[in-house]
């Protein structure tokens, strides 16, 4: 339960920020960091438990059919990241209260941000792989909402996009990689999969396996070549850099390697792919960082750098290489982190990040420099900070591993990216803090306030002490991690600042010389390096989504230009092709069912449907007429119904007849009245030859069906209806009760599109179209008589009759032919018919029913039968009976289903009329009529009438 | 006797919906054919009742009874369109 809440504490969390920005901004940012440190509290309380080498299992089933459950589990290397990601986590919020400023949404920040940390956690204590999947889009998704957050930057929208695209992308490659180990482990839970390496390693599909899951680990991390993505990621505040690309986002893929280290690595394969990626990565990221001016950039491409460096020594392989890896990883975030709030304290109060433009700073802003000056002096490696303890490591696993057989090959190259490494740390030292005080800043720097120098500050001492004290204060917990990545390999070795005259210190004091070296001399290798080719990663990436979008659009385009023609052209033929493949590759002996015979009555319908059927095509080009055609058909389908019986389907016919035909007349009014011919003759020809065939082919496949006995449904749904659903109308009982569910989600749905239409109709009133329906004449002539007597006299006298055939039908429903859907249709169609006697203004005034509310009523009547159902212990919307005997009444059989029969009536009513009010709006907004104050055009009983002056 | 009476009364109602059907084809003008499809309508209201009568059950009736209630709506509309183009005004 507790690693549930130490996951959860977050996402819970993430909602507070948002609302108490309302209290205020110290309010909003002690919210995030309550959760915050709640969920590290409960970790830390873990930790002696892990130390002693426990691990902790938390674990509830989700979808057990699909091998996704929820299962946690906490070790040493679970613990460590957890431990990073929420107390680095700690210090940007505390870091970005001072740092975002007075026009920034602060509570949005934060509630990103927890968002974030949460999928964070989810992912290094995920025990099951499709869970840990999901915290990984998770961390995708939230990362692009926090690097995107300045919104009005361009940069910012762009870094936001490019972050998602390639970790985005490199998630799904990661997906079908999971999919497949968990294939051959036979479980996706990690602990599983994690004692199969042997027969994993074996696996034909290790290797597609093992490139898919490095593809989602180096997108992630930020591997060449899909480093570029960082870089840009740099457009977001500074709290979002410090914290994504020092301990957490980019640590994902280091810690999915780490994770899966005891599984996949070993191998060649491995080695090959991953030791060379990193090792490129580390050499090209301290490349290009020396020659950045940007701070952040610098920073960003000193990431990638000391990524591929911790990627390399996972891929060496050795336990001894992956425990250098881990303490990296705890170095690097320690110095990355309070050098990336440095870089932003340096922009936010001298006005620039650009190192061309800064020097001096160590008089200006002291203590900043100094804590700059301590986590650069680590980055780059100097001794007694921890930078150096790790480097050495790394330098001799490099020196001592042969690639390709050559032995000298990894140590030259990592000594040549340490080289880069010392300058570019040193640059950022000389260049911003040393040297005169310059005139121009943009700003008058000084130092920040507390809060703001405090958070880096603290990691400066962890840098400093760990540096010192390297086995006392990070021994165990890297022995820990080691044994937790290595699966429980106990390796002698100790962390120290000494160990005598080897190999590695000699590559560190020739990276110390050559980096000092090249920065003396900066200005010669900067032209060296301009005169140099650079190819630009952005413009690449933007060319390849231009290029992806063109081929996609094309694609959608040939298929559905918006041409229905094509559209439904496109789309019966492969119908066609389909059902041919199938008929052709399948028996297709004619059925064995004996043929009813046909009646005179029915032949006629048959007549009468195809003759519709005809009338509609010859007529098609006259709208209007086509629509009456139309309605003929809905006429013959419903008396269909009735033959066929299916009563509950005639009625709803006939009810949503006549409400299309009114909704058809509604939008006709202003469209043209007749289409225009715009096929050709051949063309026609291929139209009509394939709608002859679709038709063919849906009439022979309906024979086909109904001329073979086969087990249907129908039987075991007439057998429950009474028993499990307390009403003999088997329709209406699957609606409300069987399939109640299916219902509930459909009146949401009918409750979404009336709103939508709602929406957009408003929308439409105020926007260019409204301005074009202001200037819309009508068409055709329009006859005098607005608002006719006869047509109000009978409506009005149908009114009463209409509403209550509608509760008839209604309370009939649950036994005999009926139900709230129809009902709910039927009272429509009376309100409706009062709007087109007596017009809009007229009956609205009389009608003030707020259909929004009704809409919204009913499915919160329906949602609450359901709710109910659940109070009472049994499962979402199960429907109960209850039967009571009244006085003068009688019995009376009241079901649950009713009520959620209300919810469905209520929400048809509603979706209907603001559906049917809202487009007649359309007509009223274009003709400018006045709203008429009497229900008719001529009324015998008014006063005004007899006097003669109407 | 009421066996062939309904037989009759469903022969003419078929009689009558194929002349409907043969005056909504001949027209001439819109009016004709919304009147050609409204007596449809009536017609399918006597067939409705006919064939419940004949089967002996009550379940088609609210079929007939909505077209009764409803069937002149869609004529309203239509006239409705063809005289001032907005139905609901």
């Amino acid at each position: 339960m507790s690693l549930l809440l130490i996951v959860l504490l977050p996402f819970i969390g993430a909602l507070f920020p948002a609302l108490m920005i309302r209290v205020g901004r110290n309010a909003s940012a002690a919210a995030a960091f309550f959760a915050t440190s709640l969920a590290f509290v409960l970790l830390m309380s873990h930790a002696p438990a892990l130390f002693r080498g426990e691990v902790l299992q938390a674990g509830w089933e989700w979808l057990p059919g699909l091998g996704l459950n929820v299962n946690f589990l906490l070790d040493g290397l679970g613990f460590f990241f957890a431990a990073l990601i929420l107390g680095i986590g700690l210090l940007i919020i505390v870091y970005a209260r001072y740092y975002l400023s007075k026009d920034d949404p602060v509570g949005v920040f934060y509630t990103y941000l927890l968002l974030f940390q949460g999928a964070m956690v989810g992912i290094v204590v995920s025990d099951n792989v499709l869970l840990l999947l999901i915290f990984w889009e998770l961390t995708s998704l939230s990362s692009f909402l926090l690097i995107g957050y300045w919104k009005h930057l361009p940069e910012g929208r762009q870094g936001a996009r490019m972050a998602l695209a390639v970790t985005g992308a490199g998630g799904l490659a990661m997906i079908a990689g999971m999919l497949l180990i968990g294939d051959i482990a036979g479980s996706y839970d990690l602990s599983v999969i994690l004692q199969r390496a042997e027969s994993i390693q074996a696996s034909p599909q290790y290797l597609p396996a093992l490139v898919l899951i490095l593809i989602g680990c180096f997108t992630k991390s930020a591997q060449f070549p899909f480093h570029f993505w960082l870089p840009h990621a740099m457009a977001a505040p500074t709290p979002v850099s410090a914290y994504l690309h020092s301990a957490t986002m980019v640590k994902a893929g280091l810690f999915l390697m780490a994770r899966m280290w005891p599984v996949l690595s070993g191998t060649e394969a491995w080695f090959y792919i991953v030791a060379t990626t990193g090792l490129v990565t580390m050499t090209i990221g301290a490349f290009i960082a020396l020659f950045k001016d940007d701070l952040k950039g610098l920073l960003a491409y000193s990431t990638v750098s000391h990524l591929g460096l911790v990627t390399m020594l996972f891929g060496f392989g050795t336990p001894m290489a992956a425990t250098a890896a881990v303490f990296h990883v705890l170095n690097h975030a320690t110095f990355k982190a309070a050098l990336f709030m440095s870089a932003g304290i340096v922009d936010h109060e001298a006005g620039t990040r650009d190192v061309r433009r800064l020097g001096g700073l160590m008089h200006l802003m002291p203590v900043t420099a100094t804590l700059a000056m301590v986590a650069g002096a680590s980055m780059a490696g100097l001794p007694l900070l921890n930078g150096f303890l790790s480097k050495e490591m790394m330098l001799h696993e490099a020196a001592s591993t042969a690639w390709l057989g050559q032995g000298w090959v990894l140590g030259t190259a990592a000594t040549i990216a340490a080289c880069f490494s010392v300058a570019y740390s040193f640059r950022f030292i000389a260049h911003v803090f040393m040297g005169p005080i310059r005139k121009d800043y943009p700003h008058h720097p000084h130092d920040p306030p507390l809060g703001m120098w405090i958070p880096p500050a603290v990691l400066v001492v962890l840098v400093v002490l760990i540096g010192l004290f390297p086995d006392t204060l990070a021994g165990p917990l890297v022995a820990m991690v080691a044994r937790a990545v290595t699966g429980g390999q106990v390796l002698d070795y100790h962390l120290a600042q000494w160990h005598g005259f080897t190999p590695a210190l000699g590559m560190s004091v020739v990276a110390i010389v050559v980096g000092t070296l090249l920065i003396r001399s900066y200005p010669r290798v900067r032209a060296l390096w301009t005169a140099g080719p650079h190819p630009e990663a952005k413009r690449i990436f933007d060319g390849l989504i231009t290029g992806a979008v063109d081929i996609a659009q094309r694609l959608t385009h040939g298929v559905h230009n918006g041409s229905m023609q094509r559209y439904l052209a496109v789309m019966l033929s492969a119908m066609l092709l389909l059902g041919y493949f199938v008929f052709a590759s399948s028996p297709n002996a004619p059925g064995t069912r004996a043929l009813m015979p046909a009646s005179a009555v029915a032949v006629v319908g048959w007549v009468l449907l195809m003759g519709a059927c005809l009338a509609l095509v010859l007529m098609h080009q006259q709208r209007l007429l086509a629509l009456v055609v139309v309605g003929v058909i809905g006429l013959i389908v419903s008396i269909g119904f009735v033959y066929l019986s299916a009563p509950d389907l005639a009625l709803t016919q006939i009810s949503v007849e006549v409400v299309t035909v009114i909704l058809m007349l509604l939008a006709l009014n202003f469209l043209p009245k007749r289409s225009p011919r715009e096929s050709s003759t051949v063309r026609r020809l291929r139209d009509a030859g394939l709608a002859i065939a679709a038709g063919l082919g849906v009439g022979g496949a309906a024979w086909a069906v109904m001329t073979r006995d086969a087990e249907t449904l129908s039987g075991y749904y007439l057998e429950q209806s009474v028993a499990g659903g307390g009403g003999s109308n088997v329709v209406n009982v699957i609606l409300v009760d069987f399939r109640g569910f299916d219902t509930f989600g459909e009146i949401i749905v009918l409750g979404i599109a009336a709103l939508t239409i709602f929406a957009l109709l408003d929308g439409l009133m105020v926007s260019a179209a409204g301005r074009r329906l202001q200037s819309w004449r009508p068409d055709q002539a329009r006859a005098a008589d607005r608002h006719p007597m006869m047509l109000a006299v009978a409506t009005r006298a149908m009114l009463p009759l209409a509403l209550m055939v509608g509760i008839y039908i209604f309370l009939r429903g649950h036994n005999v032919p009926g139900g709230g859907f129809i009902a709910g249709l039927v009272v429509a169609v009376a309100l409706i018919v009062q709007y087109m006697a007596s017009g809009f203004g007229w009956a609205a005034h009389r009608m003030k029913v707020d259909y929004h509310a009704l809409i919204g009523a009913g499915v919160l009547v329906a949602a609450a039968t359901g709710l109910g159902a659940l109070v009472a212990g049994f499962p979402f919307l199960t429907s109960t009976v209850w039967h009571l005997d009244l006085p003068l009444l009688g019995e009376l059989h009241i079901a649950s289903a009713m009520f959620f029969d209300t919810g469905v009536f209520l929400v048809v009513v509603g979706a209907t009329m603001l559906a049917l009010a809202n487009l007649s709006r359309l007509g009223r907004h274009a003709e400018h009529l006045l709203v008429n104050r009497e229900p008719m055009d001529v009324d015998p009983s008014r006063p005004s009438f007899a006097a003669g002056e109407h | 006797m009421i066996d062939h009476a309904l037989d009759f009364g469903l022969a003419a109602v078929s009689l009558a919906l194929l002349l409907n059907l043969w005056s909504l084809f001949r027209g001439p003008t819109t009016m004709d054919r919304v009147l050609a499809v409204d007596t449809m309508v009536i017609n399918v209201i006597a067939l409705i009742v006919l064939f419940g009568i004949r089967e002996g059950s009550m379940l088609y009736f609210e079929a007939a009874l909505l077209f009764a209630m409803f069937g002149f709506v869609s004529t309203v509309a239509y006239c409705r369109f063809v005289l001032r183009g907005n139905i609901i005004e």
